[in-house]
């Protein structure tokens, strides 16, 4: 399977393991949507360590993910970016506003522990 | 040095080929990082547009390997119904909502050497090249020759 | 009887005679038309049918020996002809005009000793030494080549000069000179080659030795400093550095410090920009010290975004921001650019 999804507690957590072709992406989209309208999820996490291209396409999809996501209450953080994909998405100049990043899968949760503290002044 | 390598592109699938076989050649000649991710990721994005523009076509890896430089030449071509403003498909506005969505000017960045022909007739080629001196003394030697 | 009409030597019906002054006054008659051209190609074409029976290597040795007399008789002359050959060629550039008159001469002399003792062992560690001075002076491998065939070419026409009237002579001095000279040639190449690729091996090896210039602070904060001139290439290699250890040491803060940078172009700036925001991908902030007022004024000429990434002026002062960031990202704090906006 491309991306094992877990739940831990009130967040969903999404692994991709290898190279996700458009149609996954997709997938991918419509199943994160579906699973946080059905547990009603908080956060999802997003590790894209085994990507090694983030190409426009896929950064729109995570756009769309976050956005979603947040009208159906939930934020989205995105982990494991690796460096020389950092690079390519920075050269690129791939726009990212809206997406959140952690450097791992720990800083990931601690983040949505404090975004879902209920403040209204998380900047979203 | 290896020859050149042609990848048919009719399904999304066939990105994740093209982006693997893009990132082997780039390793394979040496590229230092992180240009085979740039390159794989320039492949992506014109692989793409062959997929939902023209629906079939391909792209054509072509290494070389001179006294002074390596490299690659990506070719990407179709059949399609071509790109009625191309000039409009390359402007870069800096804020990644630019070029039609096709995403060539982030391609070019990427890139070293970017040209775009398109017209209804005989479609779509994008012909990208990223290269790099063999080495320090290669390159002081250029620097030498342009100078003179 | 003898036809003169030569371009290349050719050769003349002789007994072989020994080589003295009075033998070139007999054959007088046998000189070539006053409307010769004298020039000839380096190389000699010979026609080997009617060699005479006497290469024998104590012969070849003595035309040696001649030569080598020669040679060293005539140094002031032909070392200034090798002299001006090379400036008009223009080679060796870097170096100034003494400087090639005394290495020609060490050069010159070294050469005429190879020929006479037949060994290259002297020349070699000439020729490496040569190569360890003039390599830091950017002097490159189609010079050197250049030069050491260009005293073969002078040294060369000389002979054709003096002993053009006894071409059966000539014949043999070529054939004694020539074994020697492109051994010579092909010595002194390939010391500089060797010599350039030793040089090469020991920069390789310093600069895999630099090759870990972050430095982990304190837990989750790193300092990248940057000292001495930065170009593209050692920028892109410093990033690939930082963003590695961004991932391998989890930084949530880092400390890029340029005290030690004098200036910045556009590209390198560039750099140091998508450097910060593939940082920040990472999930990593970034503090900017060190600016010297130059490097500010180029990057606002430049019109660099610089709202993506915190200045401060100091190392010091960074790491006081830097702790304070990292404080804030540790409590939860209302610092939204604490929450992993991108």
């Amino acid at each position: 399977m491309s991306v094992a999804i877990l739940r831990q507690g009130s967040y969903l957590i999404a692994s991709i393991q290898s190279d996700l072709s458009d149609r996954e992406v997709t997938e991918l989209r419509h199943e994160l949507a579906d699973l946080v309208g059905r547990h009603r999820s908080r956060g999802i996490v997003i590790d894209v360590a085994a990507l090694d291209v983030i190409d426009s396409f896929v950064a729109r999809a995570l756009r769309a993910i976050v956005l979603t996501a947040r009208l159906r209450g939930a934020e989205t953080v995105i982990v494991g970016i690796q460096p020389d994909v950092a690079i390519a998405m920075v050269q690129f100049r791939l726009n990212l506003k809206p997406l959140r990043v952690a450097l791992d899968l720990d800083d990931a949760i601690e983040l949505l522990d404090r975004l879902t503290r209920g403040d209204a002044e998380d900047g979203g | 040095m290896a020859d050149e390598v042609r990848v048919p592109i009719t399904t999304d699938a066939d990105l994740v080929t093209a982006r693997a076989e893009g990132r082997a050649m780039a390793e394979r000649l040496g590229f230092p990082r992180p240009d085979p991710t740039l390159i794989a990721t320039a492949i992506s994005e014109v692989a793409r547009n062959i997929v939902v523009h023209a629906g079939r076509g391909e792209i054509v890896l072509r290494p070389f390997d001179d006294a002074d430089r390596f490299g690659v030449v990506v070719v990407a071509r179709d059949e399609g119904p071509g790109i009625r403003d191309v000039d409009a498909a390359l402007r870069d506005d800096y804020s990644g909502r630019g070029g039609l969505g096709l995403g060539l000017p982030g391609a070019r960045r990427l890139m070293d050497d970017f040209d775009l022909e398109s017209d209804a007739d005989t479609g779509t080629t994008v012909t990208m090249t990223k290269w790099r001196y063999r080495d320090e003394l290669a390159r002081r030697r250029e620097e030498r020759r342009r100078r003179a | 009887m003898n036809d003169h009409k030569f371009v290349l030597p050719v050769r003349i019906q002789h007994v072989a005679t020994p080589i003295r002054e009075e033998d070139h006054m007999d054959r007088e008659p046998d000189r070539p038309e006053p409307d010769e051209e004298p020039d000839h190609e380096t190389e000699p074409d010979h026609e080997t049918d009617d060699r005479p029976e006497q290469s024998s290597s104590e012969d070849a040795d003595g035309l040696l020996q001649e030569l080598v007399a020669y040679l060293r008789e005539n140094r002031g002359d032909l070392r200034e002809e090798w002299a001006r050959r090379i400036s008009d060629a223009e080679l060796l550039g870097v170096m100034s005009e003494d400087e090639i008159f005394s290495e020609a001469t060490a050069v010159y002399d070294n050469y005429v000793d190879a020929l006479e003792t037949g060994s290259i062992e002297t020349l070699q560690t000439y020729a490496r030494e040569l190569s360890e001075r003039i390599i830091p002076r950017g002097v490159e491998t189609d010079e050197v080549l250049g030069i050491v065939l260009l005293l073969r070419d002078v040294l060369a026409r000389s002979l054709f000069a003096k002993y053009r009237e006894e071409g059966d002579l000539l014949d043999r001095i070529l054939d004694a000179y020539e074994p020697a000279a492109n051994r010579i040639a092909v010595t002194v190449g390939v010391s500089f080659v060797d010599e350039r690729e030793r040089v090469i091996h020991e920069q390789q090896e310093a600069l895999r030795e630099l090759s870990t210039p972050v430095l982990q602070l304190r837990d989750r904060l790193l300092i990248l400093p940057i000292i001495g001139a930065l170009d593209s290439a050692r920028a892109r290699q410093l990033t690939e550095q930082l963003l590695a250890a961004i991932r391998d040491k989890r930084a949530t803060v880092v400390v890029i410090d340029i005290t030690g940078v004098a200036t910045v172009d556009a590209s390198v700036a560039n750099h140091l920009v998508q450097t910060v925001e593939a940082s920040r991908l990472m999930g990593a902030r970034t503090i900017l010290t060190g600016l010297s007022s130059e490097i500010a004024q180029t990057l606002v000429d430049l019109g660099v975004d610089l709202s993506m990434m915190k200045t401060v002026g100091d190392l010091q002062g960074g790491i006081e921001e830097a702790d304070r960031l990292a404080g804030y990202q540790g409590a939860g704090g209302a610092d939204s650019r604490a929450d992993g906006e991108t």
